[in-house]
């Protein structure tokens, strides 16, 4: 278990956090995930990879987790209403930094959107895999990653740059 | 040729443009790989708007990478819980295989190299035994032929197929887990005893002393051939 945990807690914490966007509540998630894990070892196939089934866990319990906070839905609008302390776009676009104001905007998208880019992005995970961890058919996974991208690129044309897409 | 990308705004994007993000993420498989390197390298847009994912691609691996990891509390909670769960049966039922492979793991070196050498003085003596109690078996089981010049011939010489017919035998497989003891059993059973072997991981064993018909050898093979650390048991003379 310790280096399961080793090996994968980081990955698992920052999954969470992107969805909870709570360090507080990522760091009880790591936790519970781990020790579902410990207690349903033996249920683990091999069918598909560890970290998919830790991020599948990950992401049921962050949800679990939004649904008892009740103050974070997983609608664009819910997701978008939630109070950032930080610069606005508008601010970092002025800072003419393209790379703060993207990763400004990707924090600003939905839930939904989010983990659909972090999965495929930073996860490295592929359409079948995604689609397994969030539950979509493999086809919605593709058109919701285009959809949460067109999201992104209206998000930095508010926030005054411009791309060439779409 | 058509453009694989489209305008968006009015049209449902095409399949090559939704897997343009899985492309920069290395995750395609190597036909999609061949399909998207194609249409980029035809369709100017397409290109362009690879760049843009590229770029995303390496900014949500920034922003990832920039929110840190969990403190130690994390970690302590998990182990603190695991510590407080009741005891797994399934523990408490390590295969016997992992259990042995745990006890020799444990072993050092030298002390393994000393237990394989006990075992293999072990199996010598117990070997030695084996055919010791064998070869006591065998005494005057049987005797070398041979033709005595000076003996007076008292009669015919031919062979009485009747009374001095040889006594039964069979060559036998055992089972790859038979166990000596089961065997020495098993010879003990049948008053049978290893008269040539292993050849070909055959034995040939010999029931007795006396002749027994057909029916009762053909009995007692089949008796043989379903015991359970016999593979196989076939008549020979």
């Amino acid at each position: 278990m310790q280096v399961l945990y080793g090996r994968h807690h980081v990955r698992v914490f920052r999954f969470g956090l992107r969805l909870v966007r709570d360090e507080q509540i990522a760091e009880d998630l790591i936790s519970e995930v781990f020790l579902d894990v410990w207690r349903q070892a033996g249920k683990f196939e091999g069918r598909s990879a560890v970290t998919t089934w830790l991020l599948a866990i990950t992401r049921f319990k962050a949800l679990s987790a939004l649904r008892r906070r009740k103050d974070v839905g997983l609608d664009d609008e819910t997701a978008n209403a939630i109070e950032d302390t930080s610069d606005d776009p508008e601010v970092v676009a002025q800072k003419k930094d393209t790379g703060e104001a993207l990763r400004k905007c990707l924090t600003g998208l939905s839930p939904e959107h989010r983990e659909i880019v972090d999965l495929v992005y930073y996860h490295e995970k592929s359409v079948e895999e995604v689609a397994e961890i969030v539950g979509i058919p493999e086809n919605t996974v593709k058109t919701r990653l285009f959809y949460a991208r067109k999201k992104l690129a209206e998000l930095l044309k508010a926030a005054g740059i411009e791309r060439g897409w779409p | 040729m058509m453009a694989a990308s489209r305008k968006m705004l009015d049209q449902e994007p095409s399949e090559i443009e939704m897997l343009l993000p899985f492309h920069a993420a290395g995750t395609l498989s190597a036909r999609d790989v061949r399909r998207v390197e194609e249409a980029l390298a035809n369709d100017p847009a397409l290109a362009r708007q690879y760049a843009v994912i590229r770029e995303e691609y390496a900014e949500t691996i920034s922003l990832n990478e920039s929110l840190g990891a969990p403190s130690a509390r994390a970690m302590q909670k998990l182990f603190a819980a695991i510590d407080a769960e009741p005891e797994r049966k399934a523990q408490a039922s390590v295969r016997l295989s992992a259990r042995v492979s745990e006890f020799f793991a444990r072993l050092s070196p030298r002390t393994l190299v000393w237990s394989a050498s006990v075992g293999a003085v072990a199996l010598l003596l117990q070997a030695g035994v084996i055919g010791a109690v064998l070869m006591k078996k065998e005494t005057a089981s049987f005797q070398t032929a041979s033709l005595s010049m000076n003996e007076p011939s008292s009669g015919p010489i031919t062979r009485d197929l009747g009374s001095s017919a040889a006594p039964t035998r069979a060559l036998v497989r055992f089972a790859p887990e038979a166990r000596i003891s089961d065997i020495t059993a098993l010879l003990d059973t049948y008053q049978a005893s290893i008269v040539d072997g292993a050849k070909g991981g055959m034995f040939r064993l010999q029931f007795g002393n006396r002749a027994m018909s057909k029916d009762e050898a053909a009995s007692l093979l089949a008796r043989l051939g379903r015991e359970k650390i016999v593979s196989l048991a076939v008549a020979t003379p």
